[in-house]
């Protein structure tokens, strides 16, 4: 179960990020941001293959005291960035991989929204788009009581 | 009372109708009349936009609807209906005043009592108008649906044309019915057919009365179509020409009419007018029923229905239930019944309402019969009715396909040929070098725009977006409005068995031929070889004489045969010439000879004259062409530019 997921674009602005509200967010911004440090160096690292050839799920991206950092990277270089809770040992990796494919599968529904247009925020507020969305990735938060 | 009425004529439009004189019965129905329907509009609950009462700032007027529902109930047929509206000035001021209603009240009353609908018939003493609002709460419920059916169809319709007058729910609706009669004269309510016709006709004549001022074309056009159609049943036998006469419309005009004949119980279920138009309208923008819409297609087209961006992406969301960025029809359906629900102020629901799943509504409505006739002519109607939308998406796909295909090319020139044509008066040498080529083109060009904006993917929406249509005025003109014009058929009958069989007209005609001399028969080999050239040349060498050849068949061998000899002698004297061949075939009577020389000549300078307007036509077509191709190009420039710059991010 994250604790955060974002969703990032090609020019490493975001495009939809969410944390459970319990704690700082700001905390998680400032993650999910360092993040994409390692994220296009993972890239990079790859990038001399051709894009077809790269693998999608990056992976951990690194670990801190409290928290595991996911990266996902779509080959429109739109990346997702999932924040687990270190003490959720139960979590494999084949899960965290479904997850992404989750994410992935429900941001390609939302691009196929020809109201949407590419670069927007995925907004759920009010009655608007990303609502799939936003419903897929509450399930995938840790619930809070 | 008297002088309130004085008041309230003077108070109203100016130099409007003439003062009424009402009884103090009179006075008093009328004023209780006016503030049901005043206070209905006002006091209405129902979930309309913000702009409902806007209807004349600073006065008391009635709103269009609940006046409209009693002026059904009066029971009159819609022509005088309407006839009164005109006569009380509503439809010159565009509301309902104090003055207005209660010269209406009193005409209804005066047609009610079998007076004709004048000025002069209120001048008199009158009984009440008499409204049929029965308290039966059976009939109630009868009569709603039919009367939803109408006012339903007029409120949300004068909501979208004038913004001026409340929507009311089905909840007013009723409280409006059963509110008691207003005189103890209601007759027992009439024969279930006419209460359902004289709603919907009256609705229609309440619409062009009341919003003549802003769509006074497309009224005209259904009115007569709505009047006969009175007498079939009310829904179903008017909805279908309603769909017809209903294209020329805007998008969400068009929308308000589909309405809520349905909106019983159940919001969210489709019902078969609102599913023919739906598909209709889907056939509109895919030929093939079976096929997509794309999702750049749908969004300019539901775009129409002003609905916020959020929100149709949330129908679109809740409509698209395989996520595939295209619409079925079962899908379309949905989502345009969503927004038609939205549109009328119910929210949107959380999920998709079972009655608009796909699954339910392909099982519910199985795909009719595409009747290819009625394709056909709906097409036709629909380019000759949509002329602007048509226009812009067809000039689009055409620039696509000049990118595309060259034999799309062909075809963009053939449209543009087909275009020119009818401003250019019967340009037969066109007509003959596209003769293979337009004969596919007329018949395939009506679905070709369809099939081009299907297939339309973002890069030809980013062109579509780019340009404006670079074709010339001629353009809208188009061929489809005349596809079936007589003059394509004319022209296209007599040169298409001339191609097909590869020899012309007069090759058959030659043989009786009065004088049979070694010239002419010369002339005749001659003849043959040049016309078995013809039909391979667009116009080429031999323009003039192709023209003399089409433009007169019966009397092409006898003066073909002249020509020869005429070029032979080298473009002497017409008289001269006429005397050359006179002498060789004696038989030809000269006066004969002299006129086909000159209607040689006169044929020559008009083929001379139809060639240059040809060829000035085909400059123009070039030239335009030759731009659509450098805008083309830098489409491609611009393209190959943003991929080097997304190539070089992979090797970083």
């Amino acid at each position: 179960m994250a604790v955060c997921v974002a969703v990032i674009a090609k020019e490493n602005y975001p495009l939809y990020i969410r944390s459970t509200p319990t704690e700082n967010e700001l905390k998680f911004h400032y993650m999910v941001h360092t993040s994409l440090d390692v994220v296009d160096e993972k890239i990079s690292a790859m990038g001399k293959a051709l894009v077809d050839q790269r693998e999608l799920y990056l992976g951990l991206l690194y670990p801190t005291e409290d928290y595991k950092v996911y990266g996902y990277v779509t080959n429109s270089k739109v990346k997702f960035v999932m924040v687990v809770d270190s003490s959720n040992t139960a979590l494999r990796d084949n899960e965290i991989r479904s997850m992404f494919r989750k994410l992935h599968n429900s941001y390609t529904d939302v691009m196929c929204n020809p109201f949407y247009n590419p670069g927007d925020r995925i907004q759920s507020r009010f009655v608007c788009l990303g609502r799939a969305f936003d419903n897929m990735v509450t399930s995938m938060m840790i619930p809070v009581c | 009372m008297e002088a309130a009425a004085a008041a309230a004529a003077g108070g109203g439009c100016g130099s409007g109708p003439p003062p009424l004189l009402l009884s103090e019965g009179e006075q008093q129905c009328y004023s209780e009349l006016f503030a049901r329907c005043a206070g209905a509009a006002g006091g209405g609950p129902g979930p309309g936009p913000p702009e409902a009462a806007r209807v004349a700032p600073g006065t008391v007027t009635a709103a269009a609807g609940p006046v409209a529902d009693l002026f059904r109930a009066s029971q009159l047929p819609a022509e005088t209906l309407h006839q009164i509206t005109e006569l009380c000035g509503a439809k010159r001021v565009g509301y309902f005043g104090p003055t207005q209603f209660y010269i209406a009240l009193k005409l209804i009353a005066a047609a009610q009592s079998g007076l004709p609908v004048r000025i002069e018939s209120i001048k008199c003493e009158l009984p009440l108008p008499r409204f049929m609002m029965s308290k039966n709460d059976g009939e109630i419920r009868f009569g709603n649906p039919a009367e939803l059916h109408g006012t339903k169809v007029q409120i949300p319709y004068l909501t979208t044309e004038k913004n001026s007058f409340k929507r009311m729910d089905d909840e007013d609706k009723q409280q409006e019915t059963q509110s008691p009669t207003m005189s103890p004269l209601a007759s027992p309510p009439s024969s279930p057919p006419h209460y359902q016709r004289v709603p919907l006709s009256h609705g229609y004549s309440k619409l062009r009365s009341s919003a003549e001022q802003m769509h006074p074309a497309p009224y005209e056009a259904r009115q007569p179509l709505v009047q006969p159609e009175g007498s079939s049943s009310g829904g179903p036998g008017t909805k279908p020409l309603r769909h017809q006469t209903s294209l020329i419309r805007s998008f969400s005009v068009e929308r308000e009419l589909q309405d809520n004949s349905s909106y019983l119980d159940e919001p969210w279920r489709i019902t078969e007018e609102q599913r023919e138009y739906y598909v209709n309208q889907f056939r509109s923008l895919q030929p093939d029923p079976s096929s997509f819409i794309s999702g750049s297609v749908a969004k300019n087209f539901f775009t129409k229905s002003k609905l916020s961006i959020p929100e149709l992406s949330y129908i679109w969301e809740l409509s698209d239930a395989d996520c595939d960025g295209a619409l079925t029809l079962s899908e379309f359906c949905a989502a345009f019944h969503l927004i038609v629900a939205r549109k009328n102020g119910y929210p949107l629901p959380e999920g998709l309402p079972p009655t608009l799943q796909p699954e339910y509504l392909q099982a519910a409505f199985p795909k009719p019969k595409w009747d290819c006739q009625l394709f056909d002519s709906y097409s036709e109607s629909l380019p000759a009715n949509q002329q602007p939308r048509d226009l812009n998406r067809m000039e689009k796909t055409s620039v696509k396909d000049t990118a595309d295909l060259p034999v799309s090319t062909q075809d963009v020139t053939g449209d543009d040929k087909q275009a020119l044509k009818s401003t250019v008066n019967e340009a037969l040498p066109k007509d003959v070098s596209e003769d293979p080529a337009t004969p596919k083109d007329s018949n395939s060009l009506k679905a070709r725009p369809r099939s081009r904006s299907y297939s339309s993917t973002s890069i030809e929406e980013a062109m579509k977006r780019g340009e404006d249509p670079p074709t010339p005025p001629p353009r809208p003109q188009k061929t489809h409005s005349r596809a079936s014009s007589l003059d394509l058929n004319k022209v296209f009958q007599p040169s298409v068995p001339a191609t097909k069989s590869g020899l012309l007209p007069p090759p058959p005609a030659l043989p009786p031929r009065p004088c049979p001399s070694q010239s002419e028969q010369v002339s005749e080999a001659e003849l043959l070889p040049q016309l078995s050239r013809a039909p391979s040349q667009a116009a080429e060498s031999s323009p003039s004489k192709k023209d003399v050849l089409y433009s007169q068949p019966p009397s092409k061998p006898i003066r073909r045969k002249f020509r020869p000899e005429n070029q032979a002698t080298e473009n002497q004297e017409p008289s001269t010439v006429a005397s050359g061949p006179a002498s060789a075939a004696t038989v030809k009577p000269h006066p004969t000879v002299q006129k086909q020389s000159s209607k040689q000549k006169k044929a020559i300078q008009t083929a001379i004259r139809k060639n240059k307007e040809a060829n000035a036509v085909l400059a123009r077509l070039n030239s335009e062409l030759q731009q659509q191709l450098k805008e083309v190009h830098q489409e491609r420039i611009a393209l190959e530019n943003q991929l080097e710059q997304l190539r070089p991010v992979t090797v970083l």
